[in-house]
């Protein structure tokens, strides 16, 4: 299947001197929810605010649909639906009006009843004769959404769609993707939060100081994060692993006086009894076991701590 | 041209109007009644007639171009920066629209009620004074044109701003003293034989003098000068938005 959007080399600087993004390269499939995940001012509002034409990039091309979007500008465009990171929406409009005006900026005739079924996915409905400065901030955010849908868009950009947003919004908007990604509809979104990557996301990339650093699929990257350490302190430190129990993945840590365990949590046996039973076995006594798993959040830190070592 | 977009951009900026109906137009046919009560029937009361016709209905033309070109400037202007200053300017730059029909959907809509505001005083001058127009469809033409330029120009005006009070400044600064000494409330023959000259450099002149033609057959300067001065301003405001346009300039990082 061919990429709906494709991302080929794309730089960004500022005549500042500031890097916003350096070399990105990326694929993203029809279809997919892809998370970009970062932190702040790496580039990843600067990526998707260049393949939506907000703005220029210094170098490299975008193509959305196959189209490219600076020659192809309207044929890009209208494939796109954005929904920005802050809350901008004019504020004297109704909810109604709002959601018509973006429609028809997209070029789409009048179509109220696909609006309807729009905002009522939304929870708007009762509110689309409310003025938009009525709404709660919870509210105006799905405002956003409604218009960035208003012209059913094939390829939806959310930006932060969940900062600040409370736990039942939050999960409504979740719902909300899986639904239009049923539809066929392809998402990427930013966000801050490893949790809403992990129960969202096809794939994850991540960038930091404008560079990608990794894009990789979820279920790949869990995989790796499913295994688990099981660190043991012992009575009387160690020179090397025991013969006994030697080639189970075992290491010794803290000049010898902790024996780290390195296993796969999904596999079907853990080996841990067999372990201990071995340990004991050999004579070698255990003071205290602590258990650690990586997380989302691990690797990501160590890939932007690398970075910048 | 991509129809749908503009309708919806003209719409939505005609709803702004409506919405603030009472304000876009009880305020300035106040100052119109103002203008007339001040100029018409105190000072006027004094000047009797210039050129043949008394001072009330001399002034007309010029109120009428005082208020056109503020309002088309303010509503221009303003149309554009407010979605540049709260943010949903995004729409506008990810929508599938070309930059020329954004400014059409604006610069349409900003002319259209500058054009509705000088309608309204036309109508309020005439329970004052004896109004006669010569040639109506020249009025028209002049009306039009002065309100599509001079949109155009706060169009640019709100690109340009940063900030709240440049948007204030050229109107206050530029287009209040130009109409004012572009011959809105005397002829230039009036004026000492240099300041009349001096007069000669300010474009607003001559759109009011071809304007005051369009009603009295009476002109400071020859009405083929009035409309070639519309046809310079408009292709330089035009000439300014292309470039605008080709750079991004305060639009597109």
């Amino acid at each position: 299947m061919s990429p709906i959007v494709s991302v080929e080399n794309l730089s960004k600087s500022y005549a500042s001197g500031t890097v916003a993004l350096a070399d990105v390269s990326l694929d993203i499939d029809t279809g997919e929810i892809l998370a970009l995940l970062g932190p702040n001012g790496a580039g990843k509002t600067t990526l998707i605010s260049i393949i939506c034409g907000l703005v220029m990039p210094t170098s490299g091309r975008v193509t959305v649909g196959g189209h490219d979007n600076i020659t192809e500008y309207r044929a890009a465009r209208g494939l796109i639906g954005l929904v920005p990171q802050e809350i901008s929406i004019e504020v004297f409009e109704t909810v109604m009006n709002s959601v018509r005006f973006t429609r028809g900026l997209f070029g789409k005739r009048p179509d109220d009843a696909y609006l309807e079924q729009v905002l009522r996915s939304l929870s708007l409905w009762d509110k689309r004769d409310a003025r938009n400065m009525e709404l709660s901030g919870g509210m105006k955010r799905r405002v956003l959404i409604a218009k960035a849908l208003s012209h059913s868009p094939r390829v939806l950009f959310l930006d932060e769609p969940t900062a600040g947003v409370d736990v039942n919004l939050r999960r409504d908007m979740w719902q909300l993707m899986r639904r239009l990604r049923e539809d066929g509809v392809t998402i990427i979104l930013t966000t801050h939060y490893i949790e809403e990557a992990e129960e969202m996301a096809d794939r994850i990339g991540v960038i930091d100081k404008g560079r990608l650093m990794l894009v990789e699929g979820k279920d790949r990257l869990m995989k790796q994060l499913g295994r688990k350490q099981l660190r043991m302190e012992l009575q009387e430190p160690l020179t090397a692993v025991p013969e006994s129990v030697a080639g189970r993945g075992l290491s010794l840590a803290d000049q010898g006086r902790v024996l780290v365990y390195d296993y796969d949590t999904q596999a079907e046996r853990t080996g841990i009894t067999r372990l201990i039973a071995d340990l004991a076995q050999a004579g070698i006594s255990v003071r205290d076991l602590d258990s650690r798993q990586s997380s989302l959040e691990d690797v990501f830190l160590s890939l932007v701590e690398d970075a910048g070592s | 041209m991509n129809w749908i977009s503009i309708w919806a951009i003209y719409k939505f900026e005609m709803s702004r109007t409506f919405r603030t109906l009472a304000q876009s137009v009880v305020s300035p046919v106040i100052s119109t009644v103002l203008y007339f009560v001040v100029f018409g029937s105190a000072i006027g009361s004094r000047i009797e007639s210039v050129e043949g016709i008394g001072y009330g209905a001399f002034i007309v033309p010029g109120l009428i171009m005082l208020t056109l070109l503020q309002q088309a400037v303010s509503n221009a202007s303003f149309g554009i920066y407010f979605p540049k200053f709260i943010g949903t300017i995004y729409e506008l730059l990810t929508a599938p629209m070309s930059f020329l029909e954004i400014v059409t959907g604006y610069v349409g809509a900003a002319a259209t009620k500058a054009v509705m505001i000088a309608l309204i005083i036309l109508v309020t001058a005439s329970f004052f004074v004896e109004l006669q127009i010569a040639h109506p469809v020249w009025m028209v033409a002049f009306l039009l044109l002065t309100a599509v330029s001079f949109s155009l120009l706060g169009f640019i005006i709100g690109i340009w701003a940063r900030n709240f009070e440049q948007l204030q400044l050229v109107p206050l600064l530029m287009i209040t003293p130009l109409v004012f000494l572009g011959g809105a409330f005397y002829s230039s023959a009036m004026l000492p034989p240099f300041w009349a000259g001096v007069t000669r450099l300010n474009p607003v002149l001559y759109l009011i003098s071809g304007f005051r033609w369009s009603f009295y057959d009476i002109a400071d300067v020859p009405v083929g000068i009035s409309l070639l001065a519309v046809g310079v301003f408009l292709s330089a405001c035009l000439g300014i938005v292309w470039w605008i346009f080709r750079t991004g300039w305060r639009i597109r990082q």
